[in-house]
């Protein structure tokens, strides 16, 4: 099953070479990776999916743990979260076509955030599944070009995932609604 | 006394300044371009460098270092060459947890990228195979890298670190204060303990076995558990099986020791393992080459896996309560609490197992003729077996008769590589545990094939004056894979014979006493005139050539299916 992982490391250089690499030599298959700053500049955050069983999952956090630029893991798969992934699609879009696309982006609540004559560019956020049903009816006029971000995840409510660097991380994060602000 | 404290250094004087304060006398290492600033501050320092003649000798020479004293090894090396140089002896470190500091030059932080001469980049290469590393590109990053790369090394789950430092790192100046260079590792948890109800469940499981069996490994050694884990089998009553590395971690001599486990391992300590109903996995991680096939492992067995590394629990093998944390620490939690039980129908039947196998005597057996490795390796024990001896294997056979036939009493008497199953080794590795324990009488015992990958390294032993002994166990042959061939690839001896130099006139060259023995009648006073000589000796052991290790679990076989030693041939069979 896919897990998602959010995942704390302090802001140096080579990190994100150590977190893929550790991906890579123990034969687990990252589906999407993130990363970027937090509310601390010396902390950045990564949001990982990886397809994998439940005794995988717990050997990804460990070996997480094992690099030492890692601040905090948390796996949040069984939690409740706020996933989204940003995508932005090109779609051939002459003048007949043209409605059509822009009414299929209003049902997705999607915005279009270029438009050229014979292409309309749309801009969406949401989960990956709502992303790909726009995709799917998109595909049609025919899709140009298109990007997505890669999911970044938060858990809802007043669970709150954050780390003092200057401080050694809680490691115990499987309890509901600890904060681990130092 | 602040100015003392204070004062403006170049990076690389608080190189040195710092390695001492970490309590380092001795380093190996190679100069060359890049790492010169440094070895030109050498001269202000009180640690002695050792010059190696490559620089995979130096991370050996570094490894063996830290294997027999339990103290950080140090490694220096230039950039380029003299760092790649370096990849197999940090990666044999790795696998085998070993703790070692490797300082490398670099090219100066403003070439970095050009693909200037000899530079590589190293943190990249070697990312892999260290538990962490660094490039510092300031003098003012030397003091808190320095330390940090101590304490990564040698607490929690010891390993290699990497420090690779720009030339203009090691030539500017800045002020150093070592109080305020304090490692800052927030992310790093190396003390990590078990709860209260892993501890409940572990004795429970314990307290109810039937037919338990102690898995010991190298762990208790790192860990200096030896005392911790004799008491507690003595108190359960459980018999202890070694993994390798584990060798020395309890003493062979003891009555609950069986002996070592595995692909190679006494016949009656796997069927042991097979039969067992709980495995205490002492500091050790199911190796494949303990474990042979998973699914038929232990399948009736529950297991309790007391690791320093969270990531080595449920790896190999899915165990039932894990207790993670230092074992030394585990087992004064564990020991108050677990009851005496008898346990002697259970000691008696593996008793039974062993047969009169356990106490063949192979002295005893007569004369062919024949010189087998495993007589020298059993004359050597003899011989040896009441001093302060360490005996520092390669790889291959030889390896294996050693844990075979050298019955270890004192954990840090063996120092072999298990995990990488590095050929060459031995050489470098007893160089460095002779500077380590200058008291000790090491002992190098080497094959004809691996002694060949780093002999040059006999030259660093006569340029130091090390009393360093070296017996080559020489088949003619890559022995073990001459083994394999032999089994699995019906004695096709694809590029396994070994034509050989005279190793005594080889060892003469460089200075070395040396001598060469072909007949069992003259293996003991060999010994004995090596330990005699006050310095180094090499002992060239012209063996059997097509000898073969028994019993043998084939790669992927389960455990209780091994290949035995065909009943016509006895001299060496003390394991049949």
């Amino acid at each position: 099953m896919l897990n998602t992982y959010v995942v704390y490391v302090e802001n140096k250089p080579g990190v994100l070479t150590r977190v893929a690499s550790l991906f890579r030599r123990r034969a687990f298959n990252i589906d999407s990776l993130t990363v970027g700053r937090t509310e601390k500049p010396e902390v950045s955050r990564m949001t990982i999916t990886v397809d994998a069983d439940h005794d995988q999952a717990r050997r990804i956090e460990a070996n997480l743990y094992k690099l030492v630029n890692v601040l905090l893991v948390e796996n949040i798969t069984s939690q409740p979260a706020i996933v989204r992934d940003l995508a932005m699609i090109k779609v051939a879009a002459t003048h007949e076509a043209r409605s059509h696309v822009l009414e299929l982006a209003s049902v997705f609540r999607a915005r279009v955030v270029d438009v050229a004559p014979e292409s309309l560019t749309i801009e969406i956020t949401g989960a990956e599944d709502k992303i790909d049903g726009l995709l799917e009816v998109l595909r049609p006029y025919g899709v140009l070009e298109m990007v997505r971000t890669g999911i970044v995840a938060m858990r809802r409510g007043k669970s709150s995932s954050t780390v003092n660097s200057a401080a050694a991380a809680d490691q115990d994060v499987a309890e509901e609604d600890v904060s681990h602000s130092v | 006394m602040a100015s003392m404290t204070r004062q403006s250094m170049t990076g690389a004087s608080i190189l040195w300044e710092c390695l001492e304060r970490e309590g380092v006398q001795h380093v190996f290492g190679y100069p060359g371009g890049a790492i010169l600033p440094a070895y030109d501050a050498l001269k202000g320092s009180k640690i002695h460098h050792i010059l190696v003649r490559h620089e995979q000798g130096a991370t050996h020479m570094a490894d063996g270092y830290a294997r027999a004293s339990g103290q950080v090894g140090v490694a220096v090396a230039t950039s380029g060459p003299g760092a790649t140089n370096m990849v197999t002896g940090i990666a044999t470190a790795m696998l085998d947890s070993s703790p070692i500091v490797c300082i490398t030059g670099q090219v100066g932080s403003k070439l970095i990228g050009s693909d200037a001469f000899q530079e590589t980049d190293i943190t990249g290469v070697t990312l892999p195979i260290t538990k962490h590393n660094y490039l510092v590109t300031h003098a003012s990053e030397v003091a808190r890298t320095i330390r940090e790369a101590f304490y990564v090394a040698r607490s929690g789950r010891p390993g290699p670190v990497l420090v690779d430092i720009t030339k203009d790192a090691q030539q500017s100046t800045c002020e150093f204060d070592w109080e305020a260079a304090k490692p800052q590792l927030p992310g790093y948890r190396p003390d990590l303990s078990p709860d209260r109800k892993e501890y409940e469940q572990a004795l429970e499981l314990i307290h109810n076995s039937k037919r338990p069996v102690i898995l010991a490994g190298h762990g208790i050694i790192i860990s200096g558990a030896m005392n911790e884990v004799r008491e507690f089998a003595e108190r359960a009553g459980i018999p202890v099986a070694l993994t390798l590395l584990g060798l020395g971690a309890f003493p062979a001599s003891h009555p609950l020791n069986l002996g070592m486990m595995g692909m190679h391992g006494e016949a009656w300590v796997n069927h042991t393992i097979q039969e067992a109903d709980l495995l205490l996995a002492f500091g050790m991680r199911f190796d494949d080459r303990v474990t042979g096939n998973l699914k038929t492992y232990a399948s009736n067995a529950k297991k309790i896996h007391i690791e320093i590394d969270p990531a080595e629990i449920n790896k190999n093998v899915k165990v039932d309560v894990p207790l993670v944390g230092d074992l030394r620490e585990v087992l004064h939690e564990l020991l108050p609490h677990v009851e005496s039980i008898d346990r002697s129908e259970w000691l008696d039947s593996i008793d039974k197992l062993k047969g009169d196998a356990a106490v063949r005597d192979i002295q005893n057996l007569p004369d062919s003729g024949h010189l087998y490795a495993a007589h020298v390796i059993n004359d050597l024990w003899r011989e040896t077996r009441d001093g302060d001896t360490v005996v520092v294997t390669d790889v291959g056979q030889h390896q294996m008769w050693e844990a075979q036939y050298y019955k270890h009493e004192k954990p840090r008497s063996l120092i072999t590589s298990g995990g990488l199953g590095t050929m060459g080794f031995a050489l470098p590795a007893g160089i460095g545990a002779k500077v380590a324990r200058p008291e000790a009488d090491v002992w190098v015992v080497v094959g004809d094939g691996g002694f060949q990958m780093t002999l040059c390294e006999l030259a660093t032993i006569v340029q130091e004056k090390l009393k360093v002994n070296i017996a080559i166990i020489n088949n003619g042959f890559l022995g073990m894979v001459r083994q394999w061939q032999e089994f699995f690839y019906e004695c096709n001896y694809a590029a396994t014979p070994l034509l050989n130099p005279d190793f005594a006139k080889l060892g003469e060259a460089y200075g070395i006493r040396s001598m060469t023995v072909t007949e069992r009648s003259q293996v003991v006073p060999s010994v004995q005139s090596a330990r005699q000589h006050d310095g180094p000796v090499l002992i060239n052991f012209r063996v059997e050539q097509e000898d073969t290790v028994y019993p043998m679990v084939a790669a992927g076989a389960s455990l209780h299916e091994m290949i035995r030693r065909p009943s016509k041939i006895v001299e060496t069979a003390a394991d049949e």
